[in-house]
């Protein structure tokens, strides 16, 4: 009983997204491949017990789908068109189950579904946790703060765009695959995104998504091996997630980067990010990804210089802002020029970042705010609070507010 | 599964296409693209369409439809024609829709058709 129980969860946790891949690669209908596969999983519980567990339990739980798939188009006129191409599967099925293989393994076919330019970008990495790491709508709705409701009917109405407007499961052609590439490798950091900003960990919800994107990072690295982007991402989390026990102090107050003690960081995950990143570099083809993490392996390379490369930051920012000027690039260079060369060099650049794009990025106020400060201005005050006002955060709203108390 | 291509075209474009001058470079573009799609074999139907200023339009509400002159809506761009492709996936249509002749301001919204019933003779 509880071994067939363990037979069915190890089978949940190992084969879902694979087997979810294989039925929606050959319907394009995710939905009912789900609904299918959770059926199958239904009856893999009721049953094992009883029977024992099969031989090759991922054989007998895509045919269980497979069967419940067919059934389902029979019943829906407007699909039965579908049922011939589902016939095909079990037959090819069938085959593998006979030479004793695995299914093979088409997920990354579906990561590149999940983020075609064709699908809402908000409905990108919802639709990745959901379908490739099997994490429910109320939990992705917690982590990206919507209502359960809305993130149901947002991952829903994706679904139903991928089956009727046909999105193929098919590898980009080696033309479109650099954007396309790009989209995957944004929607797996945006989920990590969405756990690195609760930093208090208030959430423990929220706080879990950081390590289910490192998955999603590892598994995007296991299916395109060598890519040096899907490097570059993997050893950019791990850096950050390295971290994690010396962004707060004791007290729980916030502790900005700069000030961090290193004995506190994870030195497996750096070395593993390490790793990753020269192995990236040696494929020689440089992305925003490889940028990213090298910005903050310099800031790893504390723990063991004793002080931070700022010239070397601000020579790695400026070629992310080459490549990919967003924002928070463009204020990262600012920072670090500010540490290299002085407040005056730092200010008369941040002066250069269009205003219309800052009015709501905290980060920019709270450059402006220090960078103030440190030539001695009074708009330093006005800076410290709007900084303040667009922190979502209690602890780091803390510690800008005793910086400003500094200043007043 | 088929795929229809609507083309929207600007005020500019449909003038182009008006004007003798330039119509014939303007719409000279056109047939070697239509042999492309007859020659990959996925050609379905394909028409222009005159432009808006010829459009009359009828409008349902209780009773009897109301006949109106002029377009559905007012928009900078309005539907210039329309393209029905026999394709494996959205993918390869848009991969043809970019292959349309070009011009500045011209947008086209690719849509699934509706799928026949398998019995319908213009199952695809």
């Amino acid at each position: 009983m509880t071994d067939a129980r363990r037979a069915v969860e190890w089978a949940a946790r190992d084969s879902r997204s694979r087997l979810l891949a294989f039925l929606a690669a050959r319907t394009r209908d995710l939905a009912a491949a789900e609904d299918a596969l959770a059926d199958a999983f239904g009856a893999a519980l009721e049953r094992w017990p009883e029977t024992g567990v099969p031989a090759r339990p991922e054989a007998w739980l895509l045919t269980a789908a497979r069967r419940r798939l067919i059934d389902a188009a029979r019943h829906d006129a407007v699909r039965r068109e579908a049922a011939p191409t589902l016939l095909a599967a079990a037959e090819a099925e069938v085959e593998l189950a006979d030479e004793g293989v695995t299914v093979p393994d088409e997920r990354l076919k579906l990561l590149f579904v999940c983020a075609h330019p064709a699908i809402d970008a908000a409905a990108r990495t919802p639709l990745m946790l959901q379908t490739v790491l099997g994490l429910d709508a109320a939990r992705i709705a917690a982590a990206f703060l919507v209502k359960p409701a809305a993130m149901g009917q947002r991952l829903s109405r994706a679904k139903a765009k991928i089956r009727d407007a046909g999105i193929g499961f098919v590898l980009p052609r080696p033309a479109d695959l650099p954007p396309r590439l790009a989209a995957v490798l944004a929607a797996i950091y945006a989920a990590y995104g969405t756990g690195w900003d609760d930093v208090a960990g208030a959430d423990p919800r929220r706080r879990g998504l950081a390590a289910e994107a490192v998955d999603l990072g590892r598994l995007l690295l296991h299916l395109l091996p060598g890519e040096p982007e899907a490097q570059g991402l993997l050893a950019l989390m791990l850096h950050c997630e390295a971290r994690r026990a010396a962004r707060r102090d004791a007290a729980g107050a916030y502790v900005p980067l700069n000030e961090q003690d290193p004995s506190l960081w994870s030195r497996p995950m750096i070395a593993e990010a390490e790793a990753l990143l020269d192995a990236a570099e040696r494929a020689g083809r440089l992305g925003r990804f490889q940028l990213e993490a090298a910005i903050q392996s310099v800031h790893a390379r504390r723990a063991v210089t004793g002080r931070t490369d700022w010239e070397g930051l601000a020579l790695l920012y400026e070629g992310l802002v080459r490549i990919a000027p967003s924002t928070g690039a463009l204020v990262g260079r600012v920072a670090a020029i500010a540490q290299a060369r002085g407040a005056a060099a730092g200010w008369a650049l941040l002066q250069e970042i269009p205003a219309e794009t800052v009015a709501a990025y905290q980060p920019y106020w709270a450059l402006a705010a220090d960078l103030l400060a440190r030539l001695g201005r009074t708009e330093a005050a006005a800076a410290y609070d709007r900084a303040i006002a667009l922190c979502e955060d209690p602890a780091a709203r803390a510690f800008l507010a005793r910086r400003a108390a500094g200043v007043g | 599964m088929l795929y229809t291509m609507l083309i929207y075209e600007t005020g500019a474009d449909f003038s182009r296409r008006a004007d003798p001058a330039t119509r014939e470079a303007y719409l000279a573009e056109w047939p070697r693209y239509a042999q492309a799609l007859r020659d990959a074999g996925i050609y379905v139907f394909g028409s222009g369409l005159q432009p808006p200023d010829t459009a009359t339009t009828l409008r349902f509400g209780g009773g009897e439809p109301q006949v109106q002159d002029g377009p559905f809506a007012e928009t900078k761009e309005q539907l210039g024609g329309l393209i029905v492709l026999n394709l494996p996936d959205l993918d390869a249509a848009l991969d043809w829709a970019a292959r349309a002749p070009r011009y500045p301001g011209r947008v086209i919204e690719v849509r699934p058709n509706v799928p026949s019933p398998p019995n319908s003779v213009c199952a695809a």
